[in-house]
């Protein structure tokens, strides 16, 4: 009850350094605009904030809690490292590069760096792993660490999962086949969904009505409900038709994926074609492939782009989520989403191992890590987008 | 009477852009005293509106004062405390905005929005506040008073909606009032109704004003002085009368000359002649909703026929229905005495290449993705089958034509370029394809008067070269006197009058076309006043249309 109590009791007493550091403010800047204009909330906020420093410091300095430590050692190198990246960029490169870098925000720097890191470590996976995708070993079931005193072993630096298999090499090519194939059917949703979004923009009328309530009749089932659904009946198909299931997977998540996509392409589709120039083109007697892909299009790039780095999050959160239900990835291919799944009991040993622990949220923190960065990515490109139209 | 109210001095005003701060106003400086009506004139771009802000003590996102003083009855705005500020804005200092119905809230009704200011300010309760919103809107002479301010925005037209801003920016009864470009959207016929309805309710109130416009016919209007900026710098200031009669600036000479670009009549056409375009009892309609009802005109060969009228009377829909957009319901469209397809889809590629079309928005008429040299080149490229450097070349020639440098433009985007040199883009697009007729859709209203003034000229001397064709739609009658040929006036989908120019601006006029001739401003002060004693001051605008 002393923590509640303690909570209540901090609020006013914030409130009241929060009215002493505004007043205080005012009488040593002489009445800045700053200050002067600084409404009680603000005030209240920037006190708020340094408590909440404060208490981070607490945490990490005498408390010492291991995982909260090992966050803000990542931010921290993280941010170095972006930092030191960027710079990287702006010295080195053509002429173009090193402008592109030269305007970039920190956070984008993290999510360039963080989306070249993957996309190298998916390409060269066989040069980086130690061991092969599905080599297994006799020493089954070792702990993280590399030390045999804690039932680690030196030539198994993450440890191997319950049949032997080397869990470094899976997490880096884990890499390549989820991030590979979430990208697969990105593309292809946004090309089923981008191109039939436009045509029914352009041509409107019964085809427009016939397409969106198509679409409405998709999105009214649950995404995840229906991919399973429809995976349970594919994975029937894949063994009678010979044809592996993963295939089946892009598909069928890059058609429920594109009712969204069909949506927005739709939407800013509409607010284009009634633009003059479009008119213009029409009534030069242009085509429809031109008024789409030349017209419309490019005028579209910017939201459309900014859906994709979403819709790719979605997608390999669904592919994750698919596998760790079993119906996704199949075995022995190795993907994260499976490998949260095989790990996830370790997580009740976080008291007295925080490294065996730390096993599941390494594949998830991988899945988390690359949203993050497509996400930052994308804000900065929302932002320069919409800073060209200004 | 004359207690100085507001007082600036060497205001200097920033505005921050690729990381850096430029100035937008190089020191500007003016007195007003109470009841007083200072009129800011200047081009797009000159600083007029930023000005009449910083009045306010107020500037946009991304812009400050970066100098001098703005005095509002002795109390500094520019250091003011936003809470001194929000006590004075909306209670003694109130703003019109240039679109009415833009500003308000779609959501609201208008005398919610009308009475939240008084009840705010403390002026006094909501049940006052709206009896006194009704006694406003009487003042202003809006139908129904009493029922009007009880409709939401949609439901109120656009000059009734500009006269409830005004009668929003009256509720505090405040010392100043800052009009931006109040009536600048609307049509002739309206604008006098607010004109007249602004200069009453200042006089009566006792109120000062500052009126920001770029139209010099207005401004003479309704203002006691001018002050004339260009590009941010004062050219000068003098009472109206004054300024109107004895201009001492080349600027303002050059402002106050350009009313006077005129062509010379053309002989009358032969009587056996074939029209470019001719229509023919055209009737259309949207859905059900019937537009134009029996329309016919011809065009001629090298001729420019004038569509006037006020928004809603049908100029454009006939466009439409010529460009095959709108297939019209009855009626044919004949080029060259030959009936076309009503559908554009069913046109051949010759017969879409005849007709060109020149749209009042550059900004929405020119793909903001592609460079000046694609949007050109298409159609030379559609039309002629002209690649490589024989279309480079082509395109150079109509740069050329339009008096655009090639080198300098060809890869520029439109957002690099001025609304003037948009609107010559758009001008080398229609020439591109090799017309004979070209519909020019309010090509000039959207621009100021120097602006307007070269793409007529262009115009012009583009049909004396090439031998075009024009339909110019216009609700403007000093350009209708600058470039038409012959003039057809519509009303409500119909035709009312046509004929040569020179007919149309000599009496007798039919009533609908005299009082449109008769509601363009002019430049002489008294012009107004004078109108509205012609007129009968209870019955302008609604009541002498309804005479005919």
């Amino acid at each position: 009850m002393s923590t509640w109590l303690s909570i209540l009791i901090a609020f006013p007493v914030m409130a009241g350094v929060a009215w002493v550091f505004r007043f205080a403010g005012r009488s040593a800047t002489s009445n800045k605009p700053f200050f002067r204009d600084m409404p009680f909330g603000v005030a209240f906020g920037y006190v708020v904030a340094a408590v909440a420093i404060l208490l981070a410091f607490k945490i990490y300095f005498v408390d010492q809690v291991l995982f909260f430590r090992w966050a803000m050692q990542g931010l921290i190198i993280f941010t170095v490292s972006a930092f030191l990246f960027r710079l990287l960029g702006r010295l080195v490169g053509t002429a173009g590069s090193r402008k592109l870098f030269r305007s970039m925000p920190l956070t984008a720097a993290f999510g360039v760096m963080i989306v070249l890191a993957y996309a190298i470590l998916a390409i060269f996976a066989p040069v980086f792993a130690p061991y092969g995708e599905e080599q297994v070993f006799a020493a089954a079931n070792t702990l993280p660490g590399s030390d045999p005193a804690t039932g680690g072993d030196p030539a198994h630096l993450l440890g191997t999962d319950q049949i032997g298999r080397d869990l470094m090499s899976r997490l880096i090519y884990g890499a390549r086949n989820t991030v590979g194939i979430a990208f697969a059917t990105t593309c292809l949703a946004f090309f089923i969904g981008g191109s039939l979004g436009f045509l029914a923009a352009t041509i409107g009328g019964w085809l427009d009505q016939v397409l969106s309530r198509a679409v409405d009749v998709l999105m009214a089932i649950p995404a995840l409900i229906f991919a399973l659904l429809l995976m349970t009946i594919a994975s029937a198909w894949s063994v009678k038709l010979g044809i592996p299931l993963t295939i089946f997977m892009i598909l069928i998540i890059a058609i429920i994926d594109s009712t969204r996509v069909y949506r927005l392409a739709r939407a800013v589709g509409v607010n284009i074609v009634v633009m003059d120039y479009i008119e213009a083109a029409k009534l030069r007697g242009e085509g429809l492939t031109y008024l789409i892909f030349r017209e419309i299009l490019p005028n579209a790039t910017a939201p459309l782009l900014a859906e994709f780095g979403l819709r790719f999050c979605f997608v390999f959160l669904t592919i994750a989520s698919l596998s760790f239900l079993g119906v996704g990835i199949q075995p022995p291919l190795a993907d994260w989403g499976t490998m949260v799944r095989d790990l996830a009991q370790f997580i009740n040993f976080a008291q007295f191992s925080p490294l065996t622990a730390a096993l599941p949220i390494l594949a998830a923190g991988a899945i988390a890590l690359l949203t993050v960065a497509v996400n930052f990515i994308v804000d900065w490109m929302l932002q320069k987008s919409s800073g060209l139209k200004e | 009477m004359s207690e100085l109210l507001l007082k600036v001095r060497d205001l200097m005003i920033e505005g921050r852009s690729d990381e850096t701060w430029n100035p937008i106003i190089n020191g500007c400086s003016f007195d007003l005293n109470k009841g007083e009506v200072l009129g800011m004139i200047g081009e797009s771009g000159a600083g007029k509106s930023t000005v009449g802000l910083a009045a306010m003590g107020f500037t946009r996102d991304g812009c400050r004062i970066s100098g001098g003083t703005v005095e509002f009855d002795g109390i500094d705005l520019v250091n003011a405390s936003a809470a001194v500020k929000r006590g004075l804005l909306g209670k003694r200092i109130a703003y019109v905005a240039q679109s009415a119905a833009a500003s308000f809230n779609p959501a609201h009704r208008l005398i919610d929005q009308h009475t939240e200011g008084p009840v705010q300010h403390g002026v006094m309760p909501r049940e006052e506040s709206q009896e006194d919103a009704m006694e406003l809107y009487r003042r202003l002479r809006l139908p129904n008073p009493e029922e009007i301010g009880f409709r939401y925005p949609h439901q109120v037209s656009g000059g009734q909606l500009q006269r409830a801003m005004t009668a929003m920016a009256m509720a505090c009864r405040p010392d100043l009032i800052i009009f931006d470009e109040p009536t600048t959207a609307l049509d002739v016929t309206t604008q006098i109704e607010v004109l007249a309805s602004i200069r009453d309710i200042v006089e009566q109130f006792n109120t000062a004003a500052i009126y920001i416009t770029h139209d010099l016919a207005v401004v003479a209007q309704m203002a006691d002085k001018i002050k004339v900026l260009l590009k941010g710098d004062e050219v000068e200031e003098a009472d109206t009368r004054t300024m109107l009669s004895d201009p001492q600036e080349e600027y303002t000479k050059s402002l106050w000359a350009v009313r006077s670009f005129q062509r010379p009549t053309k002989p009358a056409v032969p009587a056996d002649a074939v029209p470019v375009v001719s229509v023919k009892n055209v009737s259309a309609a949207y859905g059900k909703v019937p537009v134009l009802f029996d329309v016919s005109f011809d065009i001629h060969a090298g001729r420019t026929v004038a569509v006037v009228g006020e928004s809603g009377s049908g100029k454009s829909t006939a466009a439409r229905c010529i460009t095959g957009l709108l297939p019209p319901t009855s009626g044919v469209i004949e080029f060259d005495g030959e009936p076309i397809p009503a559908d554009y889809r069913s046109r051949t590629k010759m017969q879409l290449r005849q007709a060109q079309m020149i749209y009042q928005m550059a900004d929405t008429a020119l793909n903001p993705r592609k460079t000046i040299g694609e949007i050109i080149g298409r159609p030379v490229q559609f039309y002629m089958g002209l690649t490589g450097s024989a279309k480079r070349k082509r395109v150079d020639e109509l740069l050329n034509e339009i008096e655009l440098e090639p080198s300098q433009y060809f890869h520029r985007l439109p957002s690099e370029l001025s609304g003037g040199q948009k609107q010559r883009v758009g001008i080398a697009r229609a020439l591109a394809a090799e017309p004979k007729f070209i519909i020019c859709d309010e090509v000039t209203s959207a621009l100021d008067q120097l602006v307007a003034e070269g793409i007529l000229k262009l115009l012009a001397k583009l049909q004396d070269e090439l031998g075009l064709s024009y339909m110019f739609i216009t609700h403007d009658l000093a350009t209708v006197r600058s470039i038409a040929d012959e003039v057809v006036v519509m009303k409500d989908g119909r035709v009312v009058e046509a004929g040569p120019k020179k007919e149309m601006f000599t009496p007798p006029h039919h009533a609908y076309t005299d009082l449109l001739l008769s509601s363009v401003p002019e430049m002489d002060p008294d012009w107004l006043t004078n109108l509205l004693d012609a007129r009968g001051v209870d019955n302008i605008g609604d009541a002498a249309v309804g005479k005919m």
